[in-house]
């Protein structure tokens, strides 16, 4: 064990046992995965993706990269969690990722001795030629390389989501975001403060600096005290702000029982914030970015700020021999907390020249400076072994002199701090490059919003402070609320030499003549990568990201990205600022699928399920069910061991030989009233209506105004101003709106009023040369007779004294009555008919069967005989378009494309072969043998084996169909062979519409 | 996520609205006498510009009125709402000094 007896924000009364890659360790309470891996001494956690490399921690917060473990197994498991940020509790069983079959022997490091030949682009340059067998690569590729295992089976957890609304939102609680909630929560403003960590404090929970002359911990704890003590102020520790959208709403992931052992589990994983901030305070905090040297990914290369964190936080002692390289003051604090754990020997190496003004601070500690020097390699495999350095020039860009060796086994790197600007960014501000600090900053703001502490890029503790105070108190003004000043605690001062920039060590020659040096350890990206895409002639930072997979993964970058696009400005010559950074997307750091689905999970997904008063009957009668928008419709009634094929031959000749019925209670039913309702519908469907007879029915297109049908149904007038409009089942809402639209725009002075009545009616359709007989013997007070109640009539009477409508309409072609009631009734009234029914062997029919039957009478399906690019005319149907009065869209039918006489139209279509049923959307040609490409005349719209035909029927759209009637063409397919048909018309069945007028 | 006013029922969050293009886009009054290339500019031209655009908005989650708006299409904010019908305001007032 290498922790220190004392120390540290760890709870030493509370040991944790758990298993890594099947072995057992302990750790204590308040530790990460990654801090009691190291204090286990395990310095070999994981392999890299691509060339896998063996890989320890390097960070200790969201921009780690390499730390990833697959976290508890089957159900429970999940992929890709970062050590770094990742509690242990007593029983947790986490592995390594990428690593088979073990960390310490990875048969796939074959790679790594092959990396010369694998550049970046070696995939997109190799592998997809030919083309063909991309696919076989693809799937070696993703064998070999990848992340976690996604689980395989439900998410035994639920997760909530919840709004809330406050005045300031303060994002982040180190020393900057706590100052902010202190100042703005004195004022009683609201104030939700949420840090992603365990813990609040941020840095001060690793710092050695003091506050109001006591550790900065401890001030920490005591201002959380105070906010604790502030009823408006809401503590969200565990919780990532992970996006910032629009007017200022920012989404919160709240981890509610991640940290707890298994069995403590109760209620919610996660709780989904979805916050209106009036403003926000962004103290976010920054991220230190390494130097880039070779071999810097061996383990034991680590950022200078986690080695502190894990010195101080987690008291452990790191190593025996440190070397701490650097090009800012930063790392001089590291050095000495290096020295307090215990590490006997640190050696400080400097990019700069002599003159830093804390060396003398550091030396007297017993830490060794050298100055003006570079870590140009690391020696050791598994573990590091010594770091050689050279000289440096002044300037950074050369080395130079004899290379002295340092053995050791940690080097802690520091190339300065990348204020962490991704949120700021997410909110549509504009990143700034600053020389002076050598890092991107926050620019031009557009939400209400303040960024503090070092996510502005003020990195010293002063500074956090009374930045975060300052913010506090405007944002809580700004809100409305009398804040005044508060006292800024007294820190420790600290005078700072300058940064000097070096994002990498020099070479002697090109980067990819050297060992590798890797930027974006991750997708093991290396500087010799991006030096290769700018030879390449990649010029814009996002192409190259793309090409090198540079900034992707599941740090998106947080560590390597900065100094990827410094040294594509390097290699490219250019300025940073001119280079640019790449686009900050939310997801801040990943969130499970199960946090931003919340609760509406499961077979219902986040669609409601509308079910028709008829479901339950359908369910215990066998009925397989199909998706219609959003209803459950019965597809087919298989008797047993009946295929969808024999069951739909069964149904359809049932309907043409006696009686079937419909469950067609989903059809979208819309009630029109008011005077003007007859001139509104002649505006809306494309026939005349104001002559329709009371209690009569007409069928009518829907056009939108580029003239394409949108949608058709019967309309009954039920009275002089009242209409019953029907609609397709899928077109219901969007009917409504299209009609709720003109009323209010364009006819504001039409008197109309419109109400969606879809499930207020349960309709059975009967329907079948026995449906007289039927529906007579059970429903009063209607005059059956032929002419008494003639086709395309409605009439009201009552069945079992229940009021019912009756709609005599067909979608069938045969003899059919629509039996309308109220949909309370609606399971009763569909069994009153099936029992009627008994004598004619009623036989209860589905969507498959209504769809064949259509079909063969040559009836269309909005939406699957037509696409949006079809006019009644092109569907034959163009008596049903009144050449007398104006309707939407009528002025685009004599467009000249729309009035051209060889459009694609509906015909039938039969194949020479009458057992060949074709695939719908499969292309018609005109003759395969001609020269490719072969001009495609259209397609196969509906498609169906006809048990009444005897053979099978298609309907299909075809150029200049109506013309070649009888003619011979050519359906593709799907393996690749045609099939000859002739076209036919529409209607297969019945052609004079006899059965339907009887 | 926008917060978009409903002239009829106050802010709104933006996931309560839909969109409905270009506002003012008057239909014909007597279509059969108009060109074709008049009918087509009715009927698919928009003026889709980079700046303030009017455009129509409907409460489609909450009242279902349709209503007019003024809104950047750069930034995406919300300049002003106005009921359907309501004189149009002008566009320079609204850019104001920059």
């Amino acid at each position: 064990m290498n922790r220190l007896s004392s120390g540290g924000r760890i709870d030493r009364s509370k040991p944790i046992s758990f298993s890594f890659d099947g072995k057992q360790y302990q750790g204590y309470q308040g530790d990460t995965i990654a801090s009691a891996l190291l204090a286990n001494g395990m310095r070999l956690i994981g392999r890299s993706w691509k060339y896998h490399r063996p890989r320890g921690s390097v960070g200790d917060g969201a921009e780690e990269p390499n730390a990833l473990f697959q976290v508890e197994q089957g159900a429970l498991t999940i992929p890709n969690v970062r050590g770094t940020q990742a509690q242990i509790y007593q029983g947790m069983v986490f592995n390594s990722t990428n690593a088979w079959p073990s960390v310490n022997f990875d048969v796939m490091s074959v790679f790594g001795a092959f990396s010369r030949f694998l550049p970046a682009g070696f995939y997109y340059k190799t592998f997809m030629w030919p083309k063909k067998f991309w696919m076989t690569y693809e799937h070696v590729i993703r064998q070999a390389s990848g992340l976690g295992e996604s689980p395989k089976q439900i998410d035994p957890d639920h997760y909530e989501k919840t709004n809330a609304h406050c005045d300031v939102l303060v994002v982040g609680a180190g020393p900057s975001g706590l100052m902010a909630a202190l100042a703005a929560g004195r004022s009683g403003a609201r104030v939700i403060i949420a840090d992603e960590q365990e813990e609040l404090g941020g840095r001060l929970l690793s710092s050695s600096a003091s506050i109001e002359s006591i550790g900065a911990s401890v001030w920490a704890e005591r201002a959380i005290d105070e906010l604790r003590q502030m009823p408006e102020v809401t503590i969200l520790p565990r919780a990532t702000v992970f996006g910032y959208h629009d007017a200022n709403f920012l989404t919160i992931a709240e981890r509610l029982t991640d940290h707890l052992a298994v069995s403590d589990r109760k209620g919610a994983r996660e709780r989904v914030w979805r916050v209106r901030a009036k403003q926000v305070v962004l103290a976010s905090g920054a991220h230190e970015r390494p130097i880039v040297f070779a071999n810097n990914d061996r383990p034991g290369v680590m950022l200078a700020s986690a080695v502190s964190t894990y010195a101080n936080r987690y008291a452990i002692k790191l190593a025996d021999r440190a070397v701490v390289f650097t090009n800012n003051d930063g790392a001089y604090q590291t050095a000495i907390d290096l020295k307090k754990s215990g590490v006997s020997e640190v050696t400080l190496v400097d990019s700069r020249a002599d003159g830093i003004i804390l060396a003398e601070a550091v030396k007297a500690t017993g830490v060794k400076v050298i100055n003006g020097c570079a870590i140009v390699n690391v020696l050791g495999k598994a573990k590091v072994i010594a770091a050689e350095i050279r000289n440096i020039s002044a300037d950074g860009k050369s080395i130079s002199g004899a290379i002295q060796r340092l053995d050791c086994d940690l080097v802690a790197t520091s190339g300065g701090w990348n204020p962490a600007i991704h949120l700021f960014s997410q909110s549509g501000g504009k990143a700034a490059w600053n020389d002076e600090k050598s890092c991107f900053e926050t620019g031009l703001v557009v939400q209400k919003q303040i960024s503090v502490g070092a996510a502005n890029a003020s990195f010293s503790l002063a500074d956090c402070l009374s930045e975060g105070a300052a913010a506090g108190i405007a944002a809580a003004q700004a809100a409305g609320f009398n804040a005044t000043d508060i006292s800024i605690p007294s820190s420790d001062q600290i005078e700072y030499t300058a940064l000097e920039p070096l994002w990498r060590v020099p070479t002697e020659g090109l980067p990819s003549r050297t060992a590798k040096a890797f930027v974006d350890p991750q997708n093991d990206v290396a500087v010799s990568d991006i030096y290769l895409a700018a030879r390449e002639g990649f010029e814009s930072i996002e192409h190259v990201k793309r090409y090198t997979a540079l900034g992707f993964g599941t740090d998106q970058g947080k560590m390597g990205n900065i100094s990827g696009m410094a040294i594509l400005s390097e290699a490219l010559g250019n300025k940073i600022s001119d280079t640019g950074t790449t686009t900050f997307r939310p997801n801040y750091t990943p969130v499970t699928f199960g946090a931003i689905a919340g609760p509406e999970i499961g077979s219902t997904l986040s669609d409601p399920v509308r079910k028709t008063a008829m479901h339950t009957w359908h369910q215990e009668n066998g009925a397989l069910f199909e998706d219609v928008g959003q209803w459950k419709r019965p597809w087919y009634f298989p008797h047993a061991h009946e295929t969808l094929d024999q069951a739909v031959d069964r149904e359809c000749l049932a309907v043409r030989n006696s009686v079937g019925i419909m469950d067609a209670s989903t059809l979208g039913k819309i009630e029109i009233s008011g005077k003007d309702s007859g001139d509104f519908l002649n505006m809306i469907y494309t026939n005349a209506w104001k002559k329709l007879g009371i209690n009569c029915a007409r069928y009518g297109f829907m056009l939108g105004e580029d003239g394409m049908v949108m949608d058709d149904g019967v309309t009954i007038r039920l009275d002089d101003n009242r209409y019953f409009m029907h609609t397709t089942t899928g077109g219901a809402a969007s009917v409504m709106g299209w009609m709720e639209l003109w009323l209010q725009t364009e006819w504001p002075e039409l008197e109309v009023y419109l109400t969606s009545v879809t499930d207020h009616w349960a309709t059975s359709a009967v329907a079948g040369p026995n449906s007289r007989k039927l529906v007579s013997s059970i429903i009063e007070g209607i005059d059956f007779d032929k002419d008494a109640f003639p086709f395309m009539a409605s009439r009201q009477g009552t069945l079992a004294g229940l009021p019912v409508r009756v709609n005599r309409i067909s979608f069938s072609g045969e003899l059919c009555y629509e039996v309308n009631v109220n949909a309370n009734h609606g399971r009763f009234v569909w069994e009153q008919l099936i029992a009627a029914g008994k004598p004619y062997d009623i036989t209860p029919y589905g969507t498959e069967t209504m769809h064949v039957l259509r079909a063969e009478k040559g009836y269309v399906i909005v939406g699957q005989d037509t696409d949006g690019s079809v006019t009644p005319i092109d569907l034959g149907m163009g008596w049903a378009v009144s050449k007398a009065k104006d309707f939407l869209g009528k002025r685009s039918l004599t467009r000249v494309d729309t009035a051209r006489q060889d459009r694609k139209q509906l015909v039938g279509l039969l194949t020479e072969d009458p057992k060949q049923v074709l695939q719908e959307g499969a292309q018609i040609v005109n003759q395969p043998s001609e020269k490719i490409p072969l001009p495609m005349l259209g397609h196969v719209t509906s498609s169906y084996h006809s048990a009444c035909a005897g053979r099978s029927i298609a309907l299909a759209l075809v150029k200049n169909g109506f013309q070649r009637q009888g003619e011979t063409i050519y359906v593709t397919t799907t393996d690749g062979k045609f099939v000859a048909a002739k076209i036919s018309s529409t209607v297969f069945i019945d052609p004079q519409g006899e059965k339907q007028n009887v | 996520m926008l917060i978009i006013e409903c002239p009829y029922c106050g802010q709104r969050d933006e996931s309560e609205f839909s969109y409905g293009g270009e506002a003012h886009n008057a239909r014909p009054l007597e279509p059969d006498t108009v060109t074709d290339q008049q009918w087509a500019d009715y009927v698919f031209c928009r003026a889709n510009p980079k700046g303030l655009h009017r455009e129509m908005w409907n409460h489609s989650a909450g009242c279902r009125r349709w209503f007019n708006a003024v809104r950047d299409t750069v930034t995406y904010k919300f300049k002003c709402v106005y009921k359907i019908g309501d004189p149009q305001p002008s566009l320079e007032q609204i850019e104001g000094p920059q």
